[in-house]
């Protein structure tokens, strides 16, 4: 429970709010690896802890890579850090992606807004399985194009998978599609019997997008989904992300939606 | 090569129709390609026709006042373009612009409207499959409309 000592060793802006920070342990000691779909508690000190996603590639011991949009107070001190400032680490924590499942299935990767952050560590782990570009199926939503992550590694994976994005917001000279992420799950052709889902964004996006692959017969143990809650200790004590019967922290954050779906959709939950 | 009456069965559209139907349908249709940049539809221009999109991109626009075109919405394989060729005064609300290039089946609506009249049935499945669509995309534009991506409101720090 005690937090590890890292340090900036990189930070980019994705864009003005959202950052990412690659942090290395002080003393440059090796560190755990990962699970995609965990995350880490970040504590900025004098100002707080955060759960924070990892969006780096899984497997990796010298760097974890963390996205982070400044929300709060925490988030904003986060900002400020600079090349060379320390902060606090516990994690990695919680349950991840499920990776095994992903053998010999195609796969579909819906994304909104930040949500690409959790999932990213997922698309590297599928990358590095050399698996055919058909077999990987990326849906990416973003407000606008300036605010979409990682867009150079977008434009590399769409040369590696099959990667459609959208905005909400078409700005000058934005050539690609305009409307909800769901819109180009319509008509996106899925074999309900070969095909896992892994779905990361804000609820309203997941809810709709699930809507969608059960439209398509996809089965609900195919579908999985992170959820965001309030998380305090991450180890499942201080009931802070309590959600029906689970603690997120410690039961998620990564779920499949068979396991959920009873209270997914009821919002006093 | 396929007849217009495969292609539309093939259509998601028209998944499901009775055949008699698809035959009915095919006699108001024909084949078009729209190349990249080319107007499939001007705002307030007559809507004699609408398409489905067999493979392309279409963007639905409209225009501003010092700042040119604005792009609403994306069309795509297996989607719809059009229903103003169904309702009074059967005028286009949107320009509709092909991205790329855009392989259709262009239908003509002042045909298919009288094949309509003459047979309610045929009227009633083709007005719910396009009650459909627009329910769709009334749900995908309320989705647009509640910036999900943007900022929670509440000022909490949240794992993302």
């Amino acid at each position: 429970m005690i937090p590890d000592i890292f340090y900036v060793k990189r930070r980019t802006e994705e864009y003005p709010g959202t950052f990412t920070l690659h942090i290395k342990k002080k003393d440059d000691q090796p560190q755990t690896s990962f699970q995609p779909g965990q995350f880490n508690m970040l504590y900025a000190f004098g100002a707080g802890e955060v759960p924070i996603s990892m969006s780096g590639a899984p497997h990796s011991t010298s760097v974890y890579i963390h996205t982070i949009r400044t929300v709060g107070l925490t988030t904003q001190a986060l900002e400020r850090l600079r090349e060379g400032d320390q902060l606090g680490v516990r994690g990695p924590f919680g349950r991840g992606w499920p990776v095994e499942k992903t053998t010999g299935k195609t796969i579909v990767i819906i994304a909104g807004g930040l949500g690409l952050a959790p999932l990213r560590p997922l698309i590297y782990h599928l990358l590095s399985k050399n698996r055919d570009a058909t077999d990987i199926h990326i849906f990416y939503g973003a407000k606008s194009q300036p605010e979409m992550l990682y867009s150079d590694e977008l434009k590399n994976w769409a040369q590696q998978l099959t990667l459609q994005t959208s905005v909400d917001m078409a700005t000058p000279g934005w050539q690609g599609n305009v409307g909800a992420v769901t819109s180009l799950l319509t008509t996106a052709k899925i074999d309900p019997e070969n095909t896992i889902a892994f779905i990361c964004g804000p609820e309203v996006m997941m809810r709709f997008a699930i809507q969608e692959l059960i439209k398509k017969n996809l089965p609900r143990t195919s579908i999985y989904l992170s959820m965001e809650r309030n998380m305090k200790c991450a180890t499942g004590h201080c009931g802070h992300c309590q959600w029906g019967p689970t603690f997120i922290c410690k039961d998620g954050p990564v779920f499949c939606y068979e396991e959920i779906h009873d209270w997914f959709h009821r919002t006093e939950v | 090569m396929k007849t217009i009456a495969a292609l539309l069965h093939e259509h998601p559209f028209f998944a499901g129709m009775k055949d008699e139907y698809i035959q009915l349908i095919a006699g108001c249709a024909v084949n078009h390609i729209f190349n990249q940049g080319e107007y499939i539809a001007k705002e307030s221009d007559a809507a004699d026709y609408f398409y489905l999109i067999r493979n392309g991109r279409v963007s639905i626009e409209t225009s501003q006042p010092n700042y040119g075109a604005v792009i609403l919405q994306t069309l795509q394989d297996g989607d719809i373009c059009g229903w103003s060729w169904l309702f009074p005064p059967h005028c286009w609300t949107f320009d509709a612009k092909a991205q790329t290039k855009v392989h259709t089946i262009k239908l003509d609506g002042r045909c298919l409207r009288g094949k309509c009249a003459d047979d309610t049935q045929l009227g009633f499945d083709l007005m719910q499959r396009f009650a459909r669509i627009m329910t769709e995309r009334l749900q995908a534009t309320r989705l647009q409309l509640l910036n999900i991506y943007g900022r929670p409101e509440n000022n909490k720090d949240q794992e993302i």
